[in-house]
């Protein structure tokens, strides 16, 4: 069925195929490697005067380490060319913009390059754009297609570089596959650093923010205000120190709803666990345990959306009923539903534990005559605790750094409460809102949400360590 | 060894009959016990409940979207309208005036309606869809102009929900979007066999629009589709070189330690977390475009890694040594021992957490908003560097919406979300079946 | 060798509705036979505490235990003993119906405690268990301190009324179990901090707090050296005063030391039957001979 969108793109004006560009170049590069790989082998064959065995090594490794020199230099030029060419592309654009619009505001000159690509890439904003504008849409096509021309250029020239270089150095006595091996030991390690980096970035990019931002807001104010409402240091004439950047409401208001999950989670999911271990037949186990982690499964934002539209209403009209005064966004709805997706975390952890606990306590437990019950709440239980509190403090980090759930069921505004039918927010809730929508980068409110980042970030992380930490020992003991 | 005294002097209690002692309690600690297994069971059957509930409220809210209301009306395909000239000149068809066709359509259906107010309520139960339908028609086979045909037109997201029953005909005029006449045509409408649901196409066909009839998931399809190529393409092999490395390769020492905690540590940042890295460094240091699939597929990478590292892991330890010691007994190198025995053994379990993470990566939508893919994107993104949504954003983004036509999108969005989770976690089961072995 | 008659022991055994003990073939071989197999000796005693007739217990499909007939005698300790896997601790474990706990276990026959059929409908496993107490191969202490550990019975089975009671009872048993001296001042450490000696003396200790009828031990001192394995020993044999025992061992010489009556198993049958002086001095079963001069398992 033909649709708006599909009519709209017949009428659009494209250069086929530009997009797509780098795309075939990437194929080429891999054709030019396999080349690579099969001229290599053949050369090795030639050096060899058809004695395979004179080779240092086999055949295939004179082939890769060929194509190894073919594709890697002319992939790494290749990336850096495709990820900083548009950024070199606009700023030459901007710089010959006319003045009226080059000396514009930044968020003003944002929307301006914004539409400037719009209208590069086809789509008209308005139905009459303005003659400079289009001046320097062509500008912009022209550098993109001699930029796009050059990178075919060098890219395929390095690679051909690069083929030749290998073939110079073929010779029977070249130790080809310890090269090779190098090269692939270098990209094992180079991998295995990556969630080191992962972690540093982390760290670094949320640090730097917030330092920028306690230089604005003092941390003292950050740590222990109790009055959150950022928005207010949105309008021009305030500065940000003026807002209110107090995190306290935020953080109460996480471990409010996070504490009602909690209720909900822990209970349901021990017992579960306790039950489907001890109790359950193997049949109903078979059957219960896959279908609770199924709740595990679901997107987080269907939690969202059951909780915003169903259990929240459903609450209220409760509440309505028996006389009390439910918010629409209350934390109970949130609360509940989180606990609701953390039952399987803390089910499935505490299975865990409670199976490392040996078999021989239960016999010592059960030869003494105890029944089921006395025994995992008095052998069990007491057994298993260390390991229990270590998911127990998994799920807590889980539930403070859960997002759309809250995101979709909680409130806005920051209200200092332990009343669980009011709405409170959270702190995943403000950085969320902070930062989606229009932003300037520096502004306190931008940089607000990097500081709640950090603060989840740090708290997330010593909760894991220690949960980690308590798991790993708990199971030595048992080791 | 001291001699344990004898019973005299032990506690009369080490005396008493133990069967009349355990009997007096047994009725008590039975009852305890029963109420224990109790509380059991009602905690695993509340969690079945939830599922079922879930599971049922979205189900019966989303299924109804998979089917939308169409209103056939008499369609005569003016001349004057379309191409005064008679030039057929595919400029003039594409710019011509069809909502009139369908307005005299209308009027013909329901020639007594009249004045001003009237006619707009009477020209709303038609969606604006309609007027696009026939001019893609008109260009599509420009002999029809001059015919008249029956065609039927999509409906307004308002009649649709009338007609699924879904709006309180008891309630006062001003409190329902749809009005009495308007309820009355429809009713006329339907009597007259001129009201009909169709299966919604339009739903897996086009991207997202303002009006809920018109709104489709296909750009929040390719979206994720693009983002997590990304994802994989990426993830899979740093994920699989890491596993290899700290499982083959890696000597026991502080550096490697420091590692592993590491990728622990990082299994259990908040994802909302990796967006705020994605948009500090990805978005402001590189410079990369916002809402663009490559970003989210780079963010969400990093967050999907430890989980492959981790399955990585396990799948080369459950590996026996013994075919490592043959692979090197008979002379390979290590890296070949490894690429050629090791590697092959374990990739189905190496897939199986890889798909595992996909699935994960597909369901969030966190870290997402944080690096724009929360935009409202009409056209279907062709690449990774398009501006794009993903389907749990897209869910997020309709959820906002107030109208019954588009919680109604949302939950069979979910639909197909749930569809696509439950599609990838029984391949990942099926994989791991095939291909469990036991050394 | 045997006190009763040949008559006395037929009606005996009519009334369990087994077969006689007949003389064999073989001259001077007291043979007790029902449903096509034979146990070398005499299965019964004058007191009996427990009779055990046509045992037969299967983990799923595969039998481990056939037809097994034994009486175990008031304040007496009967040894097991036998080549691994031929079921001793299958038939310990039918004593106090530890097998319940796992799946796929079945038993059939008939065993009796005092005159109660323990597999009746009518009795209740915790009150059976109580009776009987059981101390197993590993030591296992519960993760609790010593003192919660012996009181660990006491409680759940609520035998007393008060903490000066359940002191009193903690300390007694620990006495019995010879272990008193040793923990009095760190009664509050983790009963997991002892030596393996003190440990499985901890679990006699915590067995006989419940003051049962029974003890059954399975090889409680595999995991021991000789001097801990003594103690054990010695303490056995003082409790023999106060409790019936059903030990299992793979040593000969322990059976030796410490066991009355000793009964030799193999492969699920029980095999031979006797004083433990004669089963080892003088076996009757060409097995049991192969068995204890070392010829074979
Ligand atoms: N839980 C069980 N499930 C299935 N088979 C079992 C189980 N426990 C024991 N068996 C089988 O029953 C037979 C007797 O086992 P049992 O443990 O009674 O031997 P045992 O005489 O105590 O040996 P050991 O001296 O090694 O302790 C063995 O063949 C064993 O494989
Ligand atoms: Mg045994």
């Amino acid at each position: 069925m033909p649709t708006l969108q599909n009519l709209r793109r017949g009428g659009r004006f494209r250069i086929p195929g530009d997009r797509a560009m780098p795309f075939y170049l990437f194929l080429s590069l891999l054709l030019f490697s396999t080349g690579a790989y099969y001229l290599g082998r053949k050369r090795a064959f030639a050096v060899s005067g058809g004695q395979i065995r004179n080779l240092h090594s086999l055949p295939s490794f004179y082939g890769s380490y060929t194509a190894l020199w073919c594709i890697l230099p002319a992939l790494i030029v290749f990336a850096l060319w495709v990820t900083l060419q548009p950024g070199i592309i606009v700023d030459l654009v901007v710089a010959d913009l006319p003045p009226e619009l080059h000396n514009l505001a930044p968020d003003r000159l944002n929307l301006v390059v914004n539409d400037l690509k719009n209208l590069v890439s086809g789509n008209f904003v308005s139905s009459t754009p303005d003659p400079a504008m289009l001046a320097a849409a062509d500008h912009y096509r022209n550098l993109r297609t001699i930029g796009n021309a050059a990178l075919w250029v060098v890219v395929l020239t390095l690679a051909t570089l690069g083929i030749a270089y290998a073939w110079r150095t073929i010779s029977p006595t070249f130790r080809a596959r310890n090269r090779v091996e190098q090269v692939v030991n270098l990209f094992l390690i180079a991998s295995s650093t990556i969630a080191i980096f992962t972690t540093l970035g982390i760290i670094l990019s949320v640090a730097f923010e917030s330092i920028l931002f306690f230089q604005k807001v003092p941390i003292t104010e950050f740590l222990f205000g109790l009055q959150w409402s950022p928005q207010t240091a949105m309008r021009a004439d305030q500065t940000g120190s003026s807002g209110a950047f107090g995190s306290v409401p935020l953080f109460a208001g996480t471990l409010l709803i996070s504490g009602i999950a909690m209720l909900i989670a822990v209970p349901i999911g021990l017992m579960s666990a306790l039950f489907l271990s001890e109790y359950a037949t193997p049949k109903f186990r078979a059957f219960a345990k896959p279908t609770l982690e199924v709740l595990a499964g679901i997107p987080t934002v269907v939690y969202g959306f059951f909780a915003a539209l169903t259990v929240a209403p459903f609450i209220r009209e409760i509440g309505t009923a028996m006389g009390l005064h439910v918010a629409s966004e209350s934390a109970l709805a949130a609360g509940l539903v989180m606990g609701i997706m953390i039952i399987p975390f803390v089910s499935s952890l505490s299975d865990d534990v409670i199976n490392a606990v040996p078999q021989s306590m239960r016999d010592g437990s059960y030869a003494l005559g105890a029944t089921k019950s006395e025994t995992i709440t008095r052998v069990l239980l007491p057994a298993a605790l260390p390991g229990i509190v270590g998911s127990i403090l998994l799920a807590v980090s889980r539930a403070i750094g859960e997002t759309m759930i809250v995101v979709m069921a909680a409130g806005l505004s920051a209200n200092l409460t332990a009343n669980p039918l009011e709405a409170v927010t959270t702190v995943t809730v403000q950085i969320v809102t902070l930062l989606t929508g229009d932003q300037e980068f520096d502004s306190p409110k931008t940089l607000a949400a990097f500081a709640l980042g950090l603060m989840l970030f740090v708290v997330t992380l010593i909760l894991n360590i220690i949960a980690l930490h308590v798991v790993r020992k708990y199971r030595e003991q048992y080791e | 060894m001291n001699k344990p005294t004898s019973a005299a002097s032990a506690p009369a209690i080490l005396n008493r009959d133990i069967k009349t002692i355990v009997n007096a309690g047994l009725k008590r600690r039975h009852a305890a016990e029963t109420r224990f297994r109790w509380y059991g069971l009602i905690a695993v059957s509340l969690g079945l409940l939830f599922v079922v509930l879930m599971f049922g409220n979205i189900i019966s809210k989303g299924y109804p979207a998979f089917w939308q209301t169409y209103i056939q009306l008499p369609i005569k395909f003016d001349p004057a309208v379309i191409d005064p000239q008679g030039s057929r000149d595919p400029k003039t068809l594409e710019s011509a005036d069809y909502a009139a066709l369908v307005r005299a359509g209308m009027r013909q259906m329901f020639p007594k309606v009249e004045g001003r107010l009237e006619l707009r309520a009477l020209y709303g139960l038609v969606s604006s869809n309609a007027a696009l339908e026939l001019q893609s028609r008109v260009l599509q086979n420009p002999a029809l102009i001059g015919a008249e045909q029956e065609i039927w037109l999509l409906a307004s997201a308002d009649v649709d929900t009338l007609v699924k029953g879904n709006i309180d005909r008891s309630l006062d005029e001003t409190e329902r979007p749809i009005k009495d006449n308007q309820v009355g045509w429809v009713d006329k409408l339907k009597a007259a066999g001129k009201i009909e649901k169709q299966f919604n196409t339009i739903l897996f066909s086009s991207g997202d629009s303002r009006e809920p009839e018109m709104a489709g998931i296909r750009g929040a399809l390719m979206g994720s589709f693009y983002t997590l190529l990304v994802t994989f393409l990426l993830s899979f092999p740093i994920g699989v070189a890491t596993a290899v490395y700290l499982e083959e390769f890696a000597p026991k020492n502080r550096w490697t330690d420091i590692i592993e905690v590491n990728i622990n540590n990082l299994a259990a940042v908040p994802s909302i977390v990796f967006g705020l890295l994605g948009l500090a460094v990805f978005i402001n240091f590189f410079g990369l475009p916002r809402s663009a699939p490559l970003v989210g597929g780079l963010v969400l990478s990093l967050m999907t890694l430890p989980v492959i590292i981790i399955a990585g892991r396990a799948a080369l330890t459950s590996v026996p040594p013994s075919i490592r010691e043959a692979a090197l007994g008979m002379g390979a190198s290590k890296l070949q021992m490894v690429g050629h025995h090791v590697l092959p053994l374990a990739m189905p379990g190496m897939l199986t957490g890889s798909i595992i993470g996909m699935a994960r990566a597909l369901g969030e939508s966190a870290p997402l908003l944080m690096i724009g893919m929360v935009a409202f994107i009409v056209d279907v993104p062709k690449g990774l560097m398009d501006p794009a949504t993903v389907l749990p954003v897209q869910v997020y983004l309709w959820s906002d919406l107030p109208e019954r036509a588009f919680v109604e999108r949302t939950s069979a969005a979910i639909m197909v979300l749930l569809a696509f989770m439950i599609l990838m976690n029984g391949l990942a089961i099926l994989l791991r079946k095939r291909f469990e072995r036991r050394w | 060798m045997s006190t009763t008659t040949l008559e006395t022991q037929t009606a005996l055994n009519g009334a369990l509705n087994i077969g006689a003990e007949t003389r064999s073939s073989q001259p001077g071989i007291l043979v007790t036979d029902y449903n096509n197999r034979q146990t070398v000796g005499k299965i019964t005693v004058d007191h009996p505490k427990m009779i055990c007739r046509e045992v037969n217990v299967y983990y799923g499909a595969k039998q481990a235990l056939k037809n097994v007939g034994l009486d175990i005698g008031i304040n007496e300790v009967v040894a097991f003993i036998g080549p691994s896997g031929c079921g001793k601790s299958t038939f310990l474990r039918c004593l106090n119906r530890m097998n319940d706990t796992i799946t796929g276990c079945r038993v059939t026959g008939q065993i009796k405690l005092d005159s109660d059929d323990i597999y009746d409908k009518s009795i209740d496993v915790v009150q059976l268990r109580a009776r009987i107490g059981m101390v197993f191969q590993k030591p296992n202490p519960f993760p609790k301190s010593i003192y919660e550990n012996v009181a660990y019975g006491p409680r759940i089975h609520g035998m007393v009324n008060t903490k000066a009671e359940l002191d009193d009872l903690v300390r007694a048993s620990l006495e019995r179990a010879g272990l008193l001296k040793e923990v009095a001042t760190r009664m509050e450490e983790p009963g997991t901090s002892l030596s393996g000696g003190q440990q499985q003396r901890l679990c006699i200790a915590r067995a006989i707090a419940v003051n049962p009828e029974v003890i059954l031990m399975d090889e409680p001192c595999s995991a021991l050296d000789p001097i801990a394995t003594a103690k054990i020993e010695e303490l056995i044999d003082e409790l023999r005063e106060s409790y019936t025992i059903v030990i299992v061992t793979h040593s000969m010489q322990q059976a030796a030391r410490v066991s009355q009556r000793t009964a030799y198993f193999h492969l699920g049958d029980l095999i031979e039957v006797g004083e433990t002086d004669q089963v080892f001095t003088n076996p009757k079963h060409k097995l049991t001979e192969d068995y204890i001069t070392g010829r074979f398992g």
